[in-house]
């Protein structure tokens, strides 16, 4: 739940945007982050922007969620 | 990066050897509590230094009293139930709200926007939207009540469950466990409130507070500042997060917080009832608060007999000491939201706690 994926905003109007990451598109707000512009990478939480994330950060980060996904998508062997 | 993690273990080291016994470090945060179990850092760790998991999951805090006045809304005709996907799981005394989406009017949203969406679009029904999470996820629910308001979409409310942790880590700290030794910080939520929101668990305690983010090295530099600062006999405030989190926060966030609530007393699950810990709709949103519109008390819960989630939340027991734990509670049928939730530290250390995991004996 605390998790946040960092994602470029694609599109914006007023403060609704489309965000791109991980190869998925998808709506959300930046309501939250004024500041933010078109082809800002952020991070989206629940929809909305919180933060804006520079670009070394959101490698590191969807890297690791990439990790995850693949070990996610494995039959894990290991059992309480 | 194998030298960055023997310089954490050997401040580790020279902390518990400064201190003359174990030195205790709390995470409070869901991802913390799953990132540490996924990266082997408790392995890693010198002997003498524990991780205890702390009440960093807003599913697992959600007291079960919440559960169950869910379930009742969702076994009304006329209400639509909008929750994000790790509450539907939780079990209550009437089932689950997984077991109530075979009814059709429990449905799953991605955002508090999507929550609106389905009021506006079923005008027939009255959607409730479980709202639960920290601060991080609270300026999200405070948006759409913003624009309900604008926009008179009356058939919307929300069930507040959100919690707010500097209060969580003051009663820990102060009663709950008297075994912490230091805080290793949320990292989103700080996005949020800013890492400033700590400086009082510092000043008050005198506890260390170290903000990270959840990558394994942000973890492993937040354990090696702790442990630097305990061995010093000086605690600080620090945040090695810089990419995203800063002193004050994000203010616009803080912002539309402060003008949709306020903090009000409340349950938690295992903590019990934690003064100005969660978050109330303001009068003036009163209209979309759930309790007030159905004229539901709420009171707090009873967890399941041997069910010892509240003890795992406040790092007195780890997950193996739970009678329950791999026997009647597992992942395919939690019996409390600790093994429920993909956050809570009862299913990570029912999918990672193998050998690597185990605290390092030498």
């Amino acid at each position: 739940m605390c998790l946040a994926i960092p994602a470029r905003i694609v599109e914006l109007e007023a403060d609704k945007a489309v965000v791109d990451a991980m190869g998925n598109r998808w709506r959300a707000r930046i309501t939250l982050l004024p500041e933010a512009k078109l082809g800002d990478l952020v991070l989206i939480h629940a929809g909305f922007a919180i933060s804006l994330v520079d670009e070394e950060e959101a490698k590191e980060t969807w890297q690791l969620l990439a990790e995850i996904a693949d070990f996610e998508d494995t039959p894990n062997k290991v059992s309480g | 990066m194998l030298e960055r993690i023997q310089k954490a273990q050997k401040l580790c080291d020279a902390a518990s050897k400064a201190l003359g016994r174990q030195i205790n470090i709390m995470e409070v945060c869901g991802t913390h509590t799953v990132a540490i179990f996924r990266n082997g850092i408790r392995s890693i760790l010198p002997k003498h230094s524990k991780l205890l998991s702390g009440p960093g999951c807003p599913v697992c805090v959600t007291d079960q009293g919440y559960i169950d006045t869910v379930l009742q809304l969702a076994d009304r005709e006329d209400c639509l139930i909008a929750t994000y996907g790790d509450m539907i799981r939780v079990p209550g005394k009437t089932g689950s709200l997984e077991t109530k989406q075979a009814k059709a009017n429990v449905k799953v949203v991605l955002s508090s926007e999507d929550a609106l969406q389905l009021a506006k679009d079923n005008p027939e029904k009255t959607v409730v939207f479980v709202a639960v999470g920290f601060e991080t996820t609270a300026p999200a629910t405070a948006v759409v009540v913003k624009e309900a308001a604008v926009e008179s979409i009356d058939n919307f409310c929300i069930l507040s469950g959100h919690k707010l942790v500097v209060p969580a880590m003051r009663a820990l700290v102060s009663e709950k466990n008297h075994n912490i030794d230091a805080f290793l910080c949320p990292g989103h939520v700080s996005v949020i409130i800013g890492y400033g929101a700590f400086a009082e668990i510092v000043e008050d305690f005198d506890r260390p507070c170290v903000v990270a983010g959840f990558e394994p090295m942000q973890i492993i530099e937040g354990l090696a500042e702790i442990c630097r600062q305990l061995s010093a006999g000086k605690a600080e405030l620090k945040s090695v997060y810089a990419a995203v989190v800063t002193k004050e926060g994000n203010t616009a966030a803080q912002k539309i917080i402060d003008e949709c609530f306020e903090p009000a007393d409340g349950y938690w699950r295992g903590l019990g009832k934690i003064e100005k810990s969660t978050l109330k709709l303001k009068d003036k949103y009163s209209r979309f608060d759930a309790l007030r519109r159905f004229d539901i008390t709420q009171t707090q819960g009873e967890d399941t007999s041997g069910c010892r989630c509240g003890e795992v939340l406040c790092g007195l027991i780890e997950p193996p000491e739970c009678g329950l734990f791999g026997q009647d509670c597992t992942l395919q049928e939690p019996v409390g939201p600790c093994m429920v939730s993909s956050e809570g530290a009862c299913a990570a250390w029912f999918k990672y706690g193998g050998a690597g995991n185990q605290e390092t004996r030498v």
